[in-house]
């Protein structure tokens, strides 16, 4: 076990890819020399050299759609994309060509990358350093979605997605990258995919939320303990492939759901989680769903405090759904 | 600047020197059954056999040419126009065939529009219909096949429209940076579906872009075999020596329509095709051949009609085979199929059993 923050976590997870499996190449912008505008690649060029950790021109379809090619080749590409927000000139390689290859080629192409990208708001960051896109990707068949929320899981949830089949969209909640640290296991340490986690039992109400939601989620739960009521907080961890039985189980328990997260609202990741309960728990539930999220606007600037879920929000909604039954 | 070979449509003065008589008989073989595969296609998408078809008349020469300067060990990366590419690669006609039915004998299960195949045993990869994407993952694969130290090029295969597209930039500057062995072969037809290649881009040629790059440009007639065949053997040759990537313009012209959803006579004159169906690369490398004296006229007739045999018996072939698995639908998405995919899958197979759905 080490102490490490969340994107130190993401590094080892690399290095320990790195160093079993001559086949992992990462490339990107500015993660070999530089290592990574957040350092999350720091040293790895240094380890595994130039051919391994590779520095390309800035283009993310270029990035993307070489790292298919590789994959396809049969190597283990681990592009990275500098900022989720800029991840979208290489959305037609991951929707039309990454997500489809297994599937168009009736099997006979499996196309295996996992890219990573921070995401996330509340590093003064603005319209284009902020955004949570993963609702995009979770609406495309053939991919997987991974968020993880601590330094544990997100070595682990990283290893596991590079020893998957599928491609992996691996978003790292760059808000809280240095804000938690948590010990971490060393060596090939691997927390499956598909797996939420309730990271508190409560019997009151379910709190589902990922990434850097998670941790305002938690201390509106504790928050909440003094009021009496008891909130179950899930970390969903894995978008896609959801854990349903997770979520259900959770609800069937308490009878109420709050969902957390800071993508806009409409059509966003929890209306799927709501669309799930209203079809199969609507009996268990005592109280309408509740969701917590960014508004329906671009993400602004100056007034991020208030656009994005903090902890009276969602304490203001976990009373809400417990109080309206 | 582009070096560029003999004009479109000018004869070639010399025989070309490095293929060989049987080999040139072969390929014109292979340029005749594409022709009729071509053309028996178009038909069975009037006839409501087949649900399209993207024809590739006029590009015969550039694609036999080109493919055949290349070893199986190549990985080619076509866009959805190269029949004569596929056909000189060795891939059964009806192994096509059975792709542009969707039955069960399609390997892609279904899935895919006509003329979107691939075939991992040939080294063929699956084509998609965005124009361009293809062109980074022939690079992402000579790269790999770099690090890997395996002698071996990758080939991209595209359409003038496609040097529009940002994948072209992105791919050439990677291939270009990284020194991956690479072909880029661009078929400039003159058309990207109505809008003609002046267009296209401001500039001469597409060969000259490569400049912009630092890889070398070559332009050839798209017309003449072994004129393609050498341009594409030299950048092989030189990928090979690491003398990294080459793009390769063969001019030629989409005799037929963009697909069987065109009507070309809304944006090109009929003068126009008169003026290039004179430069038919059939006809010229029959021309070729019967002045070699390697071929008679009795031995085309021959070729045609076998050609239309071959055709007809792997038609008869796929036509018997049954149509495609529904809950084959279901495969593939990801390696395993997670839990709401599978009630999906239960669902659509409760209507079938129930007879609420036909299959």
């Amino acid at each position: 076990m080490t102490e490490l923050t969340l994107v130190q976590a993401v590094n080892r997870a690399l290095q320990q890819a790195l160093r079993a499996d001559p086949d992992v190449v990462l490339l990107g912008e500015d993660i070999g020399v530089n290592g990574g505008v957040f350092r999350a690649t720091e040293g790895l060029i240094k380890e595994f050299g130039p051919e391994r950790v590779i520095d390309t021109p800035l283009s993310e379809t270029g990035i993307i759609g070489t790292a298919i090619g590789m994959a396809l080749y049969g190597l283990k590409p681990i592009p990275e994309i500098q900022f989720q927000d800029f991840i979208y000139p290489a959305f037609d390689q991951i929707v039309s060509e990454l997500a489809k290859f297994r599937y168009r080629s009736g099997g006979q192409y499996p196309c295996h990358v996992v890219i990573r990208a921070p995401y996330g708001g509340g590093v003064k960051g603005g319209l284009y350093h902020s955004q949570s896109a993963e609702a995009y990707f979770a609406h495309t068949a053939g991919l997987k979605v991974v968020i993880p929320s601590t330094p544990a899981d997100a070595k682990g949830l990283l290893l596991s997605s590079i020893h998957d089949e599928d491609p992996v969209l691996f978003f790292e909640p760059k808000r809280i990258y240095r804000a938690v640290t948590g010990e971490v296991p060393d060596g090939d340490h691997r927390v499956p995919l598909g797996e939420a986690k309730v990271v508190r039992e409560g019997s009151d109400v379910s709190v589902f939320a990922y990434g850097a939601m998670m941790p305002p989620s938690v201390k509106a739960a504790e928050t909440l303990a003094s009021e009496g009521i008891e909130a179950e907080v899930v970390d969903l961890r894995t978008l896609v492939p959801l854990d349903q039985t997770a979520v259900l189980g959770s609800v069937e328990k308490t009878g109420r759901a709050v969902i957390v997260h800071e993508a806009p609202k409409f059509c966003g990741y929890g209306a799927e989680i709501a669309a799930l309960l209203a079809e199969r728990a609507l009996y268990s539930l005592k109280s309408p769903v509740v969701r917590v999220t960014g508004w329906d606007t671009p993400f602004p600037y100056a007034l991020e405090h208030l656009y994005l879920p903090g902890v009276e929000r969602i304490t203001h909604a976990i009373r809400t759904a417990v109080r309206s039954s | 600047m582009a070096e560029a070979t003999n004009a479109v449509g000018a004869h070639a003065t010399t025989p070309a020197p490095s293929l060989s008589t049987v080999q040139l008989i072969e390929a014109y073989r292979t340029m005749v059954l594409a022709r009729v595969v071509d053309e028996r296609c178009m038909m069975l998408q009037r006839q409501g056999r087949i649900g399209f078809y993207v024809p590739m008349q006029g590009q015969e020469a550039a694609q036999v040419g080109s493919t055949l300067a290349l070893r199986p060990e190549d990985w080619i990366f076509p866009a959805y126009r190269e029949l004569a590419v596929a056909l000189t690669r060795g891939i059964p006609l009806t192994l096509l065939l059975d792709q542009f039915f969707g039955n069960s004998g399609d390997v892609e299960k279904g899935r895919q529009m006509p003329n979107h195949y691939g075939y991992r045993r040939f080294n063929f990869v699956t084509a998609s219909s965005p124009v361009g994407t293809q062109i980074t993952h022939a690079v992402g694969a000579a790269m790999a096949a770099m690090m890997r130290k395996q002698s071996l090029v990758t080939v991209a295969f595209f359409g003038d429209g496609t040097t529009s597209s940002s994948d072209f930039h992105a791919g050439l500057n990677f291939a270009g940076v990284f020194q991956s062995p690479t072909v880029f072969i661009c078929q400039n037809n003159q058309y990207a579906i109505s809008l003609p290649r002046e267009r296209q881009t401001r500039s001469a040629t597409l060969a000259e872009k490569a400049d912009a790059y630092g890889l070398p440009g070559v332009l050839v007639d798209g017309t003449d075999l072994p004129a393609v065949y050498r341009a594409v053997r030299d950048a092989r040759e030189r990928a090979i020596g690491g003398g990294g990537p080459t793009l390769i313009e063969a001019q030629v012209y989409r005799l037929g329509p963009h697909s069987t959803s065109d009507d070309p006579k809304r944006y090109r004159s009929d003068d126009e095709l008169k003026e290039w169906k004179a430069k038919d690369p059939l006809a010229r490398m029959k021309h070729d051949l019967l002045e070699r004296n390697a071929l008679t006229q009795e031995q085309d007739h021959e070729l045609w009609e076998t050609a239309k045999k071959e055709v007809a018996s792997a038609l008869s072939q796929t036509e018997s085979l049954p149509p495609v698995d529904p809950l084959s639908m279901f495969d593939d998405v990801l390696a395993k199929r997670p839990t709401g995919l599978q009630e999906e899958r239960d669902e659509l197979s409760r209507f079938l059993r129930e007879g609420a759905l036909k299959p």
